[in-house]
């Protein structure tokens, strides 16, 4: 799969500085990566490590400040069609049953209900929200909201996912089981996935890589490639190669300083 | 809260209040053109209903009300709109719109009469003023309140300013707006009543006036009844429009009825900033 000609996502010396009052601050220092079609890829850091500066700019919402972002080959140059977004909050509206909010890029879009709803309906068969499809977010858990932020996500068959903690903000029941459908849901339609954490054990549960960032300025400090192999079950965090893995990103942290949650 | 028991009580509480009134009123032998016993009430108000004269000044009250009511929040939501979205005519409109804001608007009945008459027109036009300003601000703040995540969300997924518009930030003021047309509904009626006061060939306001000429304090007393009763059900209209526009505002559903605050010219949702942002 990596070798799959263009890449779905290459960065090269990749900087982004903020004008503050104290000055300009790099969020991000001169990184450097690149994400095969298809591929999991799971950046972890701690807080301030700009982990949310680098999806904000592969989702067009920023604009670099040097060196280059290319999606499937070409440069970013604003927002585009072919990829889906989660937040950390499900960033639902209100006023849209959950079908509504599932077909969002839908009506931005134009693409034409008729034949998307189905789509939606599968999506949300799925996630496992069937028989709520006439629901009002308000009437959801946080994790069924979370659902229909990746149904949404993935209604306009994008090329690829770009996930900001999209669990962070579940309890963590619910959050493990979230990680056990999105992989399966990531086994069904292999898209290729760019997913934001600062949990160690999920980044390596989850990921084919993963990368590892440092703070102030964000620099990738460590790309690990994660052998474990798929469909991972719950039960795999117990074994040696889960903590191995887990042991050698840790160790990094302890090195440049630690990191929370 | 509602129950039997509850019902009574307040009914109960209604007629001891009215009895003591009446038996005050006559053991201190006040006299009728200064506080009149509610049985006088009574009795004007029904020879009042029952001639038809309440009902034809009420028709044209209403009517007032209701068309000003309607182009003043017509004009408050498109303005509001302007000054939201277009930050030249926030920087030179809106500085005028406050200084207008702050003067008492029904200062203003007696030029409006002399311009446009005694006739619905000038009631037309200050109840349109007064209404105006709620949904103004309302409109403005609803617009510019919403949600930074999910502004974003609608930019990643390539949507347009007008697309924005459409599908975030008018539903999104939806809950603002209908706030302001609660208050804009009762200042309506504020202002085609006080224009009437003013010079009128119709309506309560002029009868209320013509009845204080003549001391009848009983017939005053009658008309307030009336104008009560259409305040309320006024605002009852509006609630229900409310509840089925808003079905998705979980403010909605612990709201039981909204309270109109006179001393305040607009309200915003609970949780949602009072004032625009500086």
């Amino acid at each position: 799969m990596q070798d799959s000609g263009v890449e779905a996502i290459s960065i090269s010396n990749l900087t982004k500085q903020y004008a503050s009052r104290a000055g300009a601050v790099t969020a991000l220092d001169r990184i450097s990566f690149g994400v095969a079609e298809g591929e999991f890829v799971a950046v972890v850091g701690p807080s301030g490590c700009g982990k949310s500066t680098l999806l904000k700019i592969l989702a067009g919402l920023l604009a670099t400040t040097s060196g280059e972002a290319r999606l499937r080959g070409t440069p970013i140059a604003g927002p585009r069609r072919d990829i889906g977004v989660v937040f950390q909050s499900p960033v639902l509206f209100p006023w849209r049953s959950v079908l509504d909010n599932a077909l969002l890029p839908v009506d931005i879009q134009g693409l034409g209900r008729e034949r998307y709803e189905k789509v939606a309906m599968d999506l949300l068969a799925l996630v496992g929200l069937t028989g709520f499809e006439h629901r009002y977010p308000w009437e959801l858990s946080g994790g069924m909201q979370q659902r229909v932020a990746i149904t949404r996500a993935l209604v306009h068959d994008p090329a690829m996912l770009l996930m900001d903690e999209p669990f962070g903000a579940l309890d963590a029941m619910t959050r493990e089981h979230m990680n056990l459908e999105l992989q399966r849901i990531w086994l069904e339609k292999r898209k290729t996935v760019l997913f934001i954490t600062h949990s160690i054990p999920e980044a390596v549960f989850l990921g084919d890589r993963v990368l590892v960032m440092t703070p102030r300025p964000g620099r990738i400090l460590e790309d690990v490639a994660v052998s474990l192999p798929r469909p991972r079950r719950l039960e795999v965090v117990n074994t040696p190669e889960f903590g191995q893995y887990a042991r050698e990103i840790r160790g990094r942290f302890s090195v440049q300083g630690g990191l929370d949650g | 809260m509602t129950t039997t028991r509850n019902v009574s009580l307040s009914v109960l509480l209604l007629l001891v209040s009215l009895a003591l009134w009446e038996g005050i009123v006559r053991a201190f032998d006040v006299p009728v053109f200064i506080l009149p016993p509610p049985s006088k009430v009574a009795v004007a108000l029904y020879r009042g209903l029952a001639s038809g004269l309440y009902v034809t000044h009420l028709r044209v009250t209403l009517v007032e009300t209701l068309l000003g009511f309607a182009a003043g929040s017509a004009l408050g939501f498109l303005l509001g709109t302007a000054v939201a979205m277009n930050r030249y005519v926030d920087y030179f409109l809106y500085p005028y719109i406050v200084m207008f804001q702050s003067l008492p608007k029904v200062a203003l009945a007696p030029l409006i009469v002399i311009w446009f008459g005694l006739g619905l027109s000038s009631k037309v036009i200050n109840a349109a003023l007064v209404a105006f300003f709620p949904l103004l601000v309302n409109t403005m703040v609803g617009l510019r309140s919403a949600d930074e995540d999910r502004i974003s969300l609608m930019r990643s997924l390539a949507a347009s300013d007008r697309q924005i518009f459409w599908m975030l930030r008018l539903p999104n003021a939806l809950p603002f707006v209908m706030a302001g047309l609660d208050i804009a509904m009762i200042f309506a009626l504020i202002g085609a009543i006080v224009a009437e006061f003013v010079g009128a060939t119709s309506g309560l306001g002029m009868l209320i006036q013509s009845m204080n000429f003549t001391m009848d304090v009983s017939g005053q007393f009658s008309v307030l009844l009336i104008l009560s009763v259409v305040g309320l059900v006024l605002n009852r209209a509006i609630l229900l429009v409310r509840r089925r526009v808003l079905f998705w505002d979980p403010s909605e559903k612990s709201a039981e009825a909204p309270e109109v605050e006179m001393a305040q010219p607009h309200r915003a949702p609970a949780g949602a900033p009072k004032e625009r942002p500086t």
